[in-house]
């Protein structure tokens, strides 16, 4: 199979990129600092992140679209917001999760954007649930970059006036070079920061000039460090068709409303998990020592009993040591219960802990 | 009088009478990316020929480190497990792995010389 390659290639080949293939795309796992350096940089500075293999999905309509898409997301659409983003998650009728997304309000319909090895399955999904009522969109002419960090909102700014009154998760259209770009206020990775969907042919001017102000180009090695540190779940690892958003500890990304009313995808699943509670549920855990423990690392209890499963480990920059997440009984989930982790054999003391390991900041506007 | 040889899984070993001292390749640190943990072998153990003595993790991945030769540990590098970051800068001096007094010199002479390892690093990179 042929691997893709963005619209950004070329730059990320003069800026030394180490290529990964991901989701059938050639991607930049790091450059040449490395991603401690890029990890940090992003935290300190400004960083930018091509995520153009994640799918940007328009589905056009007006208020029946928004009725049909309330029966699948477990959001009020209705009374959100123009131009205002929601996470959410596309379920199975087990409330089993296909896909987690951001869904921004457009004044055309909504946009989606989804994970880039689940995007074609789920425009699938989509298109069936809508019975091809609307036009939608998964569009392959738009490159989609993240700029993140705390000098991200005045570096974008010089290149696109306007974008540092944006809120937390809303977003807008705005021009760079006579183009149409939509940017939002969101990101991955803890910080500030804005995502921005722009013709393929005028990414790489887009980039360049934000390097040019200050900013530096980040892999998906730093991506991944950034958004664990957060807290953040990765689809296919923290996420996946054997957990619902209730054991994902993500409730809050459901509609109270919609719950009361319980018309959605999965419903059913969520409304009893949340009324008897779940056998197992997302944590943070904090090995004791440097030891790193891995996606598939047996979590133990203190009488040696298997209790559950990372699913998310590496070293975090931020935080200078080991971090983790994963799933593990529900009687073990309070905060300090002390836990073994199972590395090469030996079994090394951890603690449950709260999440976010590194403390984000977000701009003003982000708690509604 | 020292002689500096390589093995296949990318590690260096400098023979000093019976006592070798045993690192990874600049290569290996450029392979790996930034090294985040190290673990050594215990000193007192015995460690065999292409057996495992050790793990560096990047943020990335674990990779186990090998002996290219047998013998008793007599030393290990607690700087390297302390601050990690040392075996990316300076992977063939002071961010040293472990010491073993040797068993048998001959294992030696199974061992790549300099340029013979820079064109199979070289090689299997490509």
């Amino acid at each position: 199979m042929n691997t893709k390659k963005t619209s950004l290639y070329q730059l990320h080949q003069e800026s030394n990129a180490k290529f990964v293939e991901f989701a059938g795309y050639q991607m930049p796992i790091q450059y040449s600092e490395g991603i401690v350096e890029e990890h940090k940089f992003t935290r300190n500075h400004s960083g930018i992140f091509d995520v153009s293999h994640m799918g940007q999905l328009f589905i056009y309509g007006g208020e029946n679209l928004i009725n049909d898409l309330e029966k699948i997301f477990p959001l009020d659409l209705k009374n959100l917001k123009l131009n205002h983003s929601k996470y959410s998650f596309l379920m199975d009728k087990d409330a089993g999760i296909h896909d987690d997304l951001i869904i921004t309000k457009t004044n055309e319909g909504f946009l989606i954007i989804l994970n880039a090895a689940c995007k074609d399955n789920d425009f699938k999904i989509l298109k069936e649930l809508l019975e091809e009522k609307y036009k939608m969109v998964l569009d392959e002419n738009r490159s989609l970059i993240a700029i993140q960090g705390p000098k991200s909102s005045q570096i974008l700014n010089d290149v696109v006036a306007g974008v540092k009154d944006l809120n937390f998760m809303s977003g807008n259209w705005f021009s760079f070079q006579d183009q149409k770009v939509y940017i939002t206020r969101s990101g991955y990775t803890g910080e500030d920061g804005f995502e921005i969907s722009i013709p393929n042919d005028f990414v790489d001017k887009l980039t360049r000039e934000l390097i040019n102000k200050g900013s530096k180009l980040i892999g998906l090695g730093a991506r991944d460090t950034l958004r664990l540190e957060a807290g953040l779940c990765l689809y296919g690892h923290d996420l996946d068709k054997d957990k619902t958003p209730v054991e994902a500890n993500l409730k809050w990304a459901i509609s109270k409303e919609r719950i009361s009313k319980g018309d959605f995808i999965g419903s059913d699943i969520i409304i009893k998990q949340l009324n008897n509670g779940v056998s197992k549920i997302r944590v943070g855990i904090k090995p004791e020592g440097r030891i790193i423990a891995r996606e598939k690392t047996k979590i133990f209890n203190q009488s040696d009993v298997h209790i559950g499963e990372i699913t998310s480990g590496t070293f975090g920059p931020s935080v200078n040591g080991p971090v983790a997440m994963g799933y593990i009984e529900n009687e073990f989930s309070k905060k300090d219960t002390k836990v073994f982790l199972e590395v090469r054999g030996k079994k090394h003391p951890a603690n449950i802990c709260g999440l976010p390991f590194y403390k984000k900041s977000y701009v003003k506007g982000a708690i509604k | 009088m020292s002689e500096v040889k390589y093995s296949k899984e990318h590690e260096w070993i400098k023979l000093e009478g019976d006592v070798a001292t045993i690192g990874i390749t600049k290569h290996a640190t450029e392979m790996l990316g930034d090294i985040v943990f190290a673990e050594l072998p215990e000193k007192g153990s015995n460690v065999e020929k292409d057996g495992t003595a050790g793990v560096v993790e990047s943020t990335k991945a674990a990779s186990d480190v090998y002996t290219p030769v047998s013998g008793e540990v007599v030393d290990t590098n607690q700087a390297i497990v302390d601050d990690p970051s040392k075996i990316n800068q300076d992977p063939e001096d002071s961010a040293w792995f472990f010491k073993l007094k040797i068993k048998d010199q001959s294992e030696m002479d199974t061992l790549m010389n300099k340029d013979d390892y820079d064109k199979f690093a070289k090689e299997t990179s490509a």
